[in-house]
Parts: C-alpha cells; structure tokens; sequence
C-alpha cells in the first residue's frame, strides 16, 4: 500500500521492483563473500582471548607456539605500532588511540573477556588454532565491573588508568564515566507544575548483538614494498583503510581495502576487529593471512547495542498536551568510551512538540564488549523508556493513542530534544496512516479458552539519518547500457537502489546500468554505509553523474546534428533537436555513436549531504501470553514508516520487516546473559535466542511517502527507524494483555511469570472495590 | 587422511580430507564450493546447510570422511545450466534476500522439503525452516517466496506432464530425484 502525499510525480523505473543485479550470484552461491575467498599461497591465523573480564596481563610466552609445525607467525601487543593515549579521528569520531589499539590487541591490561592478547598464522586452519593454545598468558584478575550503577558507585574499581572523563565539561580522573552532557530547554519545573498527569518511570536493559549470521573475516597481504591490501567484509571500504592507516601507523595510501561481499552488519561491521591482526601475521610471514572469528567471540568480543538504565519523566495537563519532559540515560559504553547515548539524545522526544525538555546522558565504561553501532544506535533504547511512559500517560488520561501522538506531534520547525530544529517530517502523515490501517481499525479478539491473555501496543519511533560523503561514476557503453561503479557496500539491495536512481534520469530500464561496489582505489572516497544512507547518499550521486552523462549526451548529439547544445532536448529517453523535429536518437542509439564524436563518455558525481531527512513510524502488535508459561506469541505486526520514495519498494519493505523482527528479539528474548565474573554466558545462537521463521506471523508493512526536500527523488533512509519502535509496542501490548507495565528488557518467559506473580501478591493485599 | 569417493552435485568427487575435517570445510576447502557458508560451526544457523545422502544436514556438525559413498548436494548444484530452480528464481523476484549470506542454506533446506512435500502451507513452511537463520529479511518474503515457488513448481510439472503424454517424449524425473528422509535437522533445539 502507497500513500503518496507530494509531489505527485510518475517515473519510469523508481518504484518499480526489477531483479537486483547481484542477485543470480547470490542465489546460486556463486557470490564471494570474505570468508570465500582464497589468494595463492594464502595462510590462516587464529586469536588467543583472554578468559578474563577485567585482569593484568602479567607475563607472556609465546615460545612453544612459535616452535610449533606448521606455524609461520606469531604476534602480540609488542607487534603493534606504539600508541599514545591520545585522541584521533579514525572516521568515526574522535577516539583515544592507545584505546583502539588495545582493543585490538591488548597490550597490558584486558577490559573485557575476549579481548585478544595474541594471534598465530600458520598452514592451515587446525594447526593455527592448535598452536595459539600453546601461548601461555598470565593474568592478575581483577574484580569486574558489568553494569552502570556498578560503574559509577563510590569506590569502583577503576577499569581504564588513564581515562579522563567529562562531566558537562569539567575533566574528572580516576573514574569509570566517559561523559556526562545535557540538553536542556525551557523550563521543565514550571513544565511539570502546569501537569496534571506526572509518570515517572526507570527502565533498564541488557546489552544485545546485531547477530548478522557472517563472522568477521579478513585476509591481508602485507608486501615488501610496505603496501597493505585489506579483503573484508565491511561496511565501509574507506572506513577500514583509514582505521588501517591510524592503527598501524601507515600513510592511507599505502593501504587498500577490497569489500567483499558482506554477511549483514547493522552498524556492527564498521569498525575493524580482525584486519589489523591479520595485517601483523602478514607482515611477518609474507603471505596473505586469512581470519575468521569463531561466533563466541563474535558475541564475546564484537560491537553489541549498549545496555543501561534510563529514566524518564513526562508531565501532560488536562487538555492532553505534554507540558515538560525530563530524561536520564546511563548507557554501557562496554571497555572502551563510545555508547549511542549521544544519539539515543537526538531520537527519544522526537516524535512530540514539548515545550520544556532536558536531558541527561552519561556514558559509562564497563567490563564488557566496546559497543558499537546497532542500526539506529541508541534509539531503541530511547523510545522503549519514552513510549511506555507515553502509553501510561495515555491510560492515566484516557486518550487514544494515536490521537494523543496526533495533538503532541513534533512537525517542522520544532525543536528536537537536543536543539536541533525539524524540517520537513512525515510523523503526522505516518499517525494517519495508521490510524486509517487495517490493523488498527480491526478488532483484537480476547476471547480466549485457553486463559491466554490478548493485548495490542503501539509505539512510535524516529531516526534522523545521515548523508555524508558518496562519489559514483558512470560510463556509457556502446551498446546502450551503463557501467556504475559505487563505494558503498551493497547489505541488503543498493546496487539496486542507487542503479535505479541513475536508471530512471537515463530513460533506461534498470538492468541497463550494472552497478560495481569498487575498492578504495576504484572510486572516490565514500563514508560507511551506515545511518540509512547509502540509497539516499549514494544515490544522490548517481543522480549528479547522470544528470551530467545527458548534458554530454547532448553535446554529442549537437555534434552529429550541427546543432548547438543547448538546442538539445532530452525526455524519455530520448534526445531530439529543438530546431528540427526529424532528428531524434534514443539512448541506445546515441551511444552507437560515441566512438566518432569524441571517444569514451565517463562522468562522475559527488555529494556531502549534511543530513539526510529524519524519519518516522509507527508499529501496531497484536500479542498472546500464556499466563501459565509467561511465552509471549506475536499475533499480528503492522509497520507504518515514512520512507520519502521507495526507490524499489521490495527492499524498502524488506528493511522495515528485518528492522521489525531485529526489535521483536530485543523485545522478548535477546540479551547478554552475564555471569558475576563478566562472561556471557549464552554465547550461541543456541542460547542467544533471535527469532526464527516459527517465531513470527507474516509482517504487514504501509509504505508512506512525504517528500524530502534534501533529495531529488524525496529518498528518506529507510533501514533504520524500523529498530526504534518494536519494544516499547510490544511492552505496550503486554501491559494491555495483562495489566503489568514491563520495565525491563527482554520479556522474557521468567520475567513476565515474576511481573504476573507480583501483580497478584498486590492484588491480595490491597483488594479491589 | 581419509580416503572418500562421493558424489557432488551430480558429480563423482575422489579427494583425501583430514579425519577431523568437518563436511562443511570439506566442500569449501577441499572440494572449492563456497557456496554453503560458516555462520555458527555448531548447529544452530543452517547457512552450512547441503542434503546428504536426501537429507538435509547442518554441514559443520557431520565430518567429511562420512561423505565416503554418499551423495551430496550443495546450492551450486539447485540449477541446471539452463534454468535457476524455481526456489531460486522465487527469491530473487520476492526480494527474499538482503545480505545473502543465508540465501543457500534457506534455499537447499527449501528445496528438500519442496521435493518432499510440494504444496506445503505456510505453518509447515515455517516449522521446516526454523533451522536457519536470517537476520535481514524477519522471514517474510522468504515465506511468500517459498509458497511462490511451489506454485512455479507445480505449473512447471504440469507442463511437462503434457509433454510426457506424447509417445515421443523422454521422461521429465530429475536425475537428482533422492528422496528425503527425515523432516527436520538434528541438534538445532529450535522447537
Ligand atoms: S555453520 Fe553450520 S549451522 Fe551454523
Ligand atoms: S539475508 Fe542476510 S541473513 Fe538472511
């Protein structure tokens, strides 16, 4: 279902849902994904990790390994450029350089369990993994610290020396706490004194993982000549070479990164883990090295979504309009600085116009994983706080929830809760839809035999999304077609969508421009894909390199007619002369004649987009309980999101459903399980429960499209914003089904049999009138 | 070094694999298919997954050696040179596929249930495949694309069963017509 709102426009190829262009290899296997590949004379590696959560490295001894059969390198610590407790800018914001580096290979002190500590590259797989056992490492364990409150209390053990932290811009040493900032507006006490409902509410959460179902991997060849070659799956060619350049201390230009096929990623797959070591292992044997890590240090020792305890306060006055909104998030940085909290900032009031805001964001450092981006970082955790209070607020008043987010909407030219001020913003379309959506109009049954118990949530969620850097060339073949060659990793479907985009300014089906993801030496620079850009970004310049490849259409046209160029015309495809209605030439038939009016045509198109139009949905879930096993059905799930123009609406869809059942397993069943002494202690995807094919109905999904102005086609970014709302829906759905307001995620089966337990113990003690 | 004759594919394959050698690395590094990927190495993905001897097994957690005499059949060998199997072409035109990566272990699983049960409705769909894991799509179009490509699969018979009533007409069954024996994988505890 398509809501177009504006501008009403009619296109050839955009929104239409042709074969991807990559899609033969993938589904014949025949795609070379990193873990595929196999170089002449290629070797593998293997890592040896520390057991320990927080521990001293005492000693080390890596002589047995290193005389093992078979064996050809051996590193550690020591085989690391010396890094400096400084900050650098690797692409992804500023971060202490000696931190990165530990968190590569630690060099005297491990922060979290499975850090690594050392990495063997030999024969072949079995005897790599056989000799970094005999590595002997000895460790001073020290207590671990695995929550915030843990963190921040008086007398902590203290997990990074030198680690300076910022409290509103004050420097504080000898402390646990990366960062404390506020943002604040209005006046939130006069805020709260207009209110006649006040909820109040603490949440906390567990850390979770992307859980792509690729490894990481890497091969690296580290020649004679000082030249490094990366094969990886990542999300950002670019991102590596320049995370490469500072780790290793390396000019960028010595190094370049080949992005193979990749195996999902979800924001987990920017920053480098393996390549750095594989690189080392090359460098001393000469050889391409390959690696790729086990899934338990996948989970044990790559970027999770933060964890952390949040509170949120909202005040609403009788009328129903939010009158002040207080907030705190303390969000688990992991081992090193670095949570989202500073974009779960930006997100958690966005869909409301609130006159008097402020919040509070810490980012703390704990014992476990460094943190990295989860699609929409840190907006999860944000709108699950903010939506349960606002659904409370809409019992207390006995509002609609849909018209209570109506009369509160944010629309453009309010302020974000961090200043910022909206453009335009599809929030009141996307309420509308949803209130218009079958889903919503129908009528949840809870009747039930069974004694299972029948409740619907909604929940609404933002995410800005970014723009940033993106450069696209294309060449015209002689045959008609189009070569584009691209540096944005294609996840899910973008070769697609930015083809499309080039596709429909050319007037040619899109299967005629064959898209190519190039490696940093076949394109200019581009920026990680990543924030929901890669369709807009990316696309944006294949519509500039389209846009110039008609205007030297043009010109060769005005040469073979003896025209001048700006007499040319150009519609559908097809180029005639102003002057002169006889002379026309389609596409195909113009680049037959490349050859003879001035060789090769080849145009390249760049942009640095400062945003990339934030966008909004709204999710509807329908859920059973079993109040005998506390087991939580999804009965019915329906997304309505804002997408600006769905380029091909089937991976727009596609995104919004992964996005979907991403959030669904953070809601009910996904979590970092940890024991006392700071080990997970589900990791597999055993015990790491995420959703199967059994665990869900069919995902309805309405595409609604409200115009970008930033975007020649309107494009939003789509991939993110359906992550932000599944948990606070469903939190909602459950307090409908049974009465008890979930402050703690996931839902799982225990918890919810304790939250019913103690709703009874109430019940008992304070009887109904 | 263990001595195996197999078939691959369709294929004989002779090769010597270590003992410990799983299948999984077996047909990815000795036998050079990368087709079926490494996602766990214990069970609990299916991207590994190939269909031993008509049954479809998790590749990482059967050894190589145990391939000796068998016959084997990975997401390579699904097509023929002339046509994608309808699962295959289902995917790619419901967009059932984001990254990938799980595409040939959703699309062998898939296959041996098609062979077995052609019109399998949506609930039996779900439950074959809740050994593999996806973590792009939420399932959904891998879903519909399964039910679609029965519906090509059983059009596609129906026309070679006309073809088959003439005298002159060869018989249609595939060469790779194993049977499959057992409805569900082993040790994935993802009921
Ligand atoms: S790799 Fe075999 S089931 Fe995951
Ligand atoms: S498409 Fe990425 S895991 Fe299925």
């Amino acid at each position: 279902m398509v809501a177009t709102f504006e501008p009403k426009k009619t296109y050839k190829v955009i929104g239409t849902r042709p074969i991807r262009h990559d899609g033969y290899d993938k589904v014949t296997g025949r795609a070379l994904y990193g873990a595929d590949l196999k170089l002449p004379g290629q070797v593998w590696g293997a890592v040896l990790r520390s057991p320990y959560a927080h521990a001293n490295i005492t000693r080390m001894d890596t002589s047995e390994a290193e005389k093992y059969p078979g064996v050809l390198a051996v590193v550690t610590a020591k085989d690391m450029p010396k890094a400096e407790s400084k900050m650098v800018d690797l692409g992804e914001g500023t971060v202490n350089e000696k931190h990165e580096v530990d968190r590569i290979m630690a060099s005297d002190k491990i922060v979290f369990r499975g850090q690594p500590v050392a990495a063997v590259a030999a024969v072949d797989r079995n005897t790599a993994e056989e000799a970094v056992k005999l590595i002997r490492v000895e460790y001073q364990p020290l207590q671990p610290v695995l929550t915030v409150e843990e963190a921040m209390a008086k007398g902590a053990p203290i997990i990074l020396p030198d680690l300076v932290g910022d409290d509103l811009g004050e420097k504080v040493k000898k402390t646990n706490m990366a960062k404390h900032f506020r943002h604040e507006f209005g006046d939130v006490e006069k805020g709260f004194s207009q209110a006649k409902h006040i909820v109040e509410r603490t949440f906390k959460m567990s850390m979770t993982h992307q859980g792509y179902i690729e490894p990481h991997n890497a091969v690296a060849m580290w020649d004679e000549d000082n030249r490094l070659r990366i094969w990886t799956g990542t999300q950002g060619a670019f991102a590596v070479r320049k995370q490469m350049a500072g780790i290793l201390k390396l000019d960028e230009s010595r190094v370049k990164v080949t992005p193979m096929e990749i195996g999902g990623g979800f924001g987990g797959k920017i920053p480098v883990y393996l390549e750095p070591i594989a690189a080392l292992l090359s460098k001393k044997c000469r050889r391409p090295v390959k690696l790729v890590m086990e899934r338990k240090a996948v989970f044990e020792s790559t970027g999770p979504a933060p964890g952390g305890t949040l509170r949120v306060k909202v005040g609403v006055d009788a009328s129903g309009k939010i009158t002040a909104a207080a907030s705190d998030m303390k969000l688990e940085a992991g081992g090193f600085p670095g949570s989202a909290v500073g974009a779960a900032a930006m997100c958690i009031y966005s869909p409301y116009n609130i006159p008097n805001t402020t919040i509070d964001g810490w980012d703390i450092v704990v014992n476990k994983p460094k943190s990295a981006p989860y699609r929409a970082p840190g907006a999860p955790q944000a709108h699950f706080a903010m939506e349960s209070v606002i659904d409370e607020l809409c019992e207390k008043g006995g509002w609609d929830p849909i018209d209570f987010r109506l009369k509160n909407s944010a629309k453009e030219g309010t302020r974000r809760g961090d200043g910022v001020k909206f453009g335009s913003i599809g929030n009141v379309d996307v309420l509308k839809a949803a209130s218009r959506s079958p889903h919503w109009k129908s009528v949840l049954n809870k009747d039930t035999t069974d004694g299972k118990k029948r409740g619907r949530g909604i929940a609404s969620g933002y995410w800005f999304n970014i723009g940033l850097k993106s450069a696209v060339t294309l060449s015209a073949n002689n045959d008609g077609t189009v070569s584009l060659v691209e540096g944005s990793t294609d996840i899910g479907g973008s070769r697609a969508s930015i083809a499309m985009q080039a596709a429909e300014v050319l007037g040619i089906p899109a299967l005629d421009v064959r898209p190519t993801v190039a490696d940093t030496e076949g394109v200019a620079y581009n920026d990680v894909t990543g924030g929901s850009r890669t369709t807009y970004a990316t696309g944006f310049a294949a519509y500039e390199a389209a846009i110039k490849m008609v205007e030297e259409l043009k010109a060769r046209a005005a040469r073979i007619w003896n025209q001048d160029p700006s007499d040319i015309l150009f519609k559908d495809g097809v180029f005639s002369a102003k002057k002169d209605s006889e002379l026309r030439l389609n596409f195909k038939e113009l680049s037959k004649k490349l050859g003879e009016t001035g060789g090769p045509v080849t145009v390249t198109g760049s942009v640095d987009l400062s945003t990339g139009g934030g966008a909004y949905g709204a999710h509807i879930v329908d859920v059973e309980v079993d109040t005998e096993t506390g087991k939580v059905e999804i009965l019915r799930y329906t997304i309505v999101q804002d997408v600006g123009k769905a380029i091909h609406p089937s991976y727009v869809e596609g995104q919004m459903q992964g996005g979907v059942v991403q959030g669904i397993g953070w809601a009910l069943n996904e979590e970092y399980f940890m024991t006392k002494e700071g080990t997970m202690a589900n990791s597999s995807f055993l015990d790491y429960r995420m959703p199967t094919t059994l665990d869900l109905p069919k995902i309805e999904t309405v595409i609604v499209e409200v115009f970008n102005p930033g975007h020649p086609f309107g494009v939003r970014g789509v991939g993110e914003v359906p992550i932000a709302p599944p948990i606070a829906a469903i939190g909602n759905a459950l307090h409908d089904a049974l009465g008890v307001r979930l402050v703690e995620t996931p839902f799982k089966p225990g918890r919810i049999m304790e939250a019913l337990e103690a709703q009874s113990k109430a019940a008992a003690v304070k009887p109904k009138r | 070094m263990v001595h195996v004759k197999t078939t691959i594919n369709g294929q004989p394959a002779e090769f010597l694999v270590p003992a410990y050698l799983s299948l999984l690395d077996t047909i990815r590094e000795v036998v050079g298919l990368t087709g079926a990927k490494e996602g766990c190495l214990d069970g609990n993905c299916g991207a590994c997954t190939v269909i031993l001897n008509g049954r479809i097994v998790d590749s990482c957690l059967v050894l190589g050696a145990e391939a000796n005499g068998g016959e084997i059949t990975t997401v390579e060998g699904l097509a023929t040179p002339d046509a994608l199997h309808p699962l295959q072409q289902a995917f790619l035109e419901e967009a059932a596929l984001q990254c990938g990566i799980c595409t040939p272990g959703f699309l062998v699983s898939a296959a041996a249930l098609l062979k077995r049960e052609p019109k399998a409705n949506e609930q039996r769909i779900r439950h074959w495949l809740a050994g593999n894991l996806c973590r792009c799509t939420g399932y959904d179009k891998i879903v519909r694309a399964v039910i679609k490509a029965e519906d090509m699969s059983s059009q596609l018979s129906k026309s070679k069963a006309k073809v088959a009533a003439k005298p002159t007409a060869k018989s249609s069954a595939s060469p790779k017509a194993s049977s499959v024996r057992s409805s569900g994988r082993s040790g994935s505890g993802r009921k």
